[in-house]
């Protein structure tokens, strides 16, 4: 299955992506990412204002197969969470770069490893087979 | 195929009674109002005594259990239970002991327990034992309880982080959080081993020690295991040894000789005593004389006069549990060793290791290996079948179910994608084993030709593929006449 990596992104090596909107990043899950835990069923986010670590955790991701952290691509302060996701995991395995996003920071400058969408690409097609 | 499904309340009927008890003969006492629920959960099923037997005696009819079936779930080690241990268990002098009854009067109890302290202490190469946990996990929490008191004890009060491979199980890094300690994760190689140069990197004075499980949960030994010893000790830290794959190296290699400090045995995983299904489990634990005083009791011990006497070690993290372990399950497990021997128990591991490794050979080619090695006591395969659409791992699990065996673990390690993993233990024949591999062979045929039937399977179990998202999503957590009515009709259209 072909795995969607829009090229306007950026990507960690542990699947999120971050998406620069001004001065504000928005960060969610990778289609490879959602496509690898199958049917999300359990979503733990940080508040709005929270501080949040580039590298670090910021909250857990459930599966029906198996439970994983989520880790900040970028460091900064929440200021937005989709409370949507919810009521509705599935949008994150249906629309993983859209409405199902996950959290909203003003970055502080602070970044992780990150890869354009073509080493993504590569990292991914490493793990598939 | 039986497909008997009423909830016990649908049974329930104002008045109906199982039990005739006398009249009372003393004076009725309140409850006092304030330890009555308030949550209306009160309404209990009111049911005659034939109608609670045969309603459980259905469902119990309904299970897969190594009594009924090759049961090859990976990392579970779920071995047959032999019927002879189930005979000693029963004996009253054991089935019948008070625990409150005194030494004086439980010699024999006392005497089994002590004799499985040094036989799981010379089979690990530990120097004192605790048979206190309750299982696996709980043998985990106490191994860092006790790491910490060692620590401390030291008045070295700054070692708040455990390290953790990716490829460990759920309960490792659960244990660490549950200890109030920080995990730090640690890479796997492209050998499936750790990767040292990770471990390297990880290392420091807020090290409390690591915990490890060898054979790894992708089945493999790890062969840099003195290495990964000495590095972590001469950071400080310790090494816990999580016993779930145990049964690959019994009368082969040590823990306590390679350099851990601690590890727990799952004696329902190991020793033969039921795994599953309430078990109950058992988590005893194993450590250098070094940690030893901080185990928890009590312990037993055998004084001058060969009398058996329980007692407690002088910087005791404390008790684990109440009273002296799951009782039951340390029968099961003496009777055990003692029956198999060393020779028995050696040979154990070579044949679970033999089995695994004859099921990987002879599927390895439909089933690509997750790592091209020589395997343990268990093999990871991957769901990924060539030429085969849209067919996923968990199609393959329940289209075994159909033909009578219960499913390996699936989707564990995370590390491993559509991961199969398959643990044939050494209590299954021959026989057995090619009925297996011919019957995955069959679904891997089907997977390409006539995918329908993995993805509609199970077809021939009790229920269907069940909605585990939705079972995730919108759990029914206790009956609810309306909520299972809808059930029903759903189910019904």
């Amino acid at each position: 299955m072909a795995t969607n990596i829009p090229t306007e992104l950026r990507y960690s090596k542990t699947d999120e992506w971050v998406r620069v909107e001004g001065a504000e990043v928005v960060v969610g899950i990778s289609d490879f990412a959602q496509h690898a835990l199958g049917d999300i069923v359990y979503l733990e986010l940080p508040s709005v204002g929270a501080v949040v670590q580039a590298g670090a955790s910021f909250g857990v991701i459930e599966s029906v197969k198996a439970s994983s952290d989520l880790n900040a691509p970028v460091g900064g302060e929440v200021i937005a969470v989709n409370n949507e996701l919810e009521a509705s995991q599935e949008a994150i395995n249906q629309d993983p770069y859209g409405a199902g996003w996950l959290i909203r920071l003003r970055p502080s400058g602070d970044e992780d490893e990150l890869m354009d969408a073509e080493a993504y690409a590569a990292h991914c097609a490493e793990r598939n087979h | 195929m039986d497909t008997y499904d009423p909830h016990i309340y649908e049974f329930s009927a104002p008045g109906k009674q199982g039990v005739n008890l006398p009249r009372l003969d003393v004076p009725e006492a309140e409850l006092p109002a304030a330890l009555l629920r308030q949550d209306g959960m009160n309404d209990f099923p009111e049911l005659t005594e034939p109608e609670v037997i045969r309603h459980f005696t259905r469902i119990s009819q309904r299970n897969a259990s190594p009594d009924t079936c090759f049961y090859p779930l990976g990392s579970c080690t779920v071995k047959y239970n032999p019927k002879l241990h189930e005979e000693a268990a029963r004996y009253a002098g054991f089935a019948a002991a008070h625990p409150l009854q005194g030494d004086a009067l439980s010699q024999g109890a006392l005497r089994l327990m002590y004799e499985l302290q040094q036989d799981l202490g010379e089979i690990s190469g530990f120097d004192a034992v605790s048979l206190q946990p309750a299982a696996g996990a709980q043998g985990e929490f106490t191994g860092i309880l006790v790491f910490r008191a060692y620590h401390c004890h030291r008045g070295d009060h700054e070692r708040t982080e455990v390290l953790v491979p990716d490829s460990a199980h759920g309960t490792n890094p659960a244990t660490a959080a549950m200890t109030g300690l920080k995990v730090v994760e640690v890479k796997s190689d492209a050998r499936g081993n750790v990767d040292l140069e990770d471990l390297r990197s990880k290392l420091s004075p807020r090290i409390a020690g690591m915990m490890l499980t060898n054979p790894n949960t992708v089945g493999l030994f790890e062969d840099q295991i003195v290495e990964i010893c000495e590095l972590v000790h001469s950071a400080g830290g310790l090494m816990y040894g999580d016993g779930a794959n145990f049964n690959a190296i019994l009368g082969i290699a040590k823990p306590g000789e390679l350099g851990f400090d601690f590890m727990h045995y799952n004696l329902h995983k190991t020793f033969t005593t039921p795994h599953g299904g309430g078990g109950p489990g058992s988590g005893a634990v194993g450590c250098t004389a070094a940690l030893a005083p901080f185990l928890p009791g009590p312990l037993v011990r055998q004084g001058a006069d060969g009398r058996y006497a329980f007692f407690t070690p002088e910087k005791s993290i404390g008790r684990m549990k109440a009273f002296h372990g799951n009782f039951g399950m340390l029968v099961r497990a003496w009777a055990y060793i003692r029956s198999m021997g060393a020779t028995g128990l050696r040979e154990v591991s070579e044949v679970a290791v033999l089995n695994a490794n004859y099921i990987r050979a002879r599927l390895k080619d439909l089933y690509p290996q997750a790592v091209d090695r020589i395997c343990m006591h268990e093999t990871v395969l991957k769901g990924q079948i060539a030429g085969a659409q849209g067919v996923r791992t968990l199609d393959i699990a329940k289209r075994l179910i159909d033909y009578g065996f219960h499913p390996p673990t699936v989707y564990f390690p995370l590390i491993v994608p559509e991961a199969l993993m398959i643990e044939p233990t050494e209590t299954e024949s021959k026989r057995t084993l090619d009925d297996f591999i011919d019957t995955m062979r069959t679904i891997a045929r089907e997977a390409v030709e006539h995918p329908d039937l993995l993805h509609q399977a199970p077809t021939k179990a009790p229920v269907r593929r069940l909605d585990e998202v939705r079972a995730a999503r919108q759990p029914i957590l206790r009956y609810n006449a309306e909520a299972f009515a809808k059930l029903r009709a759903e189910r019904a259209s």
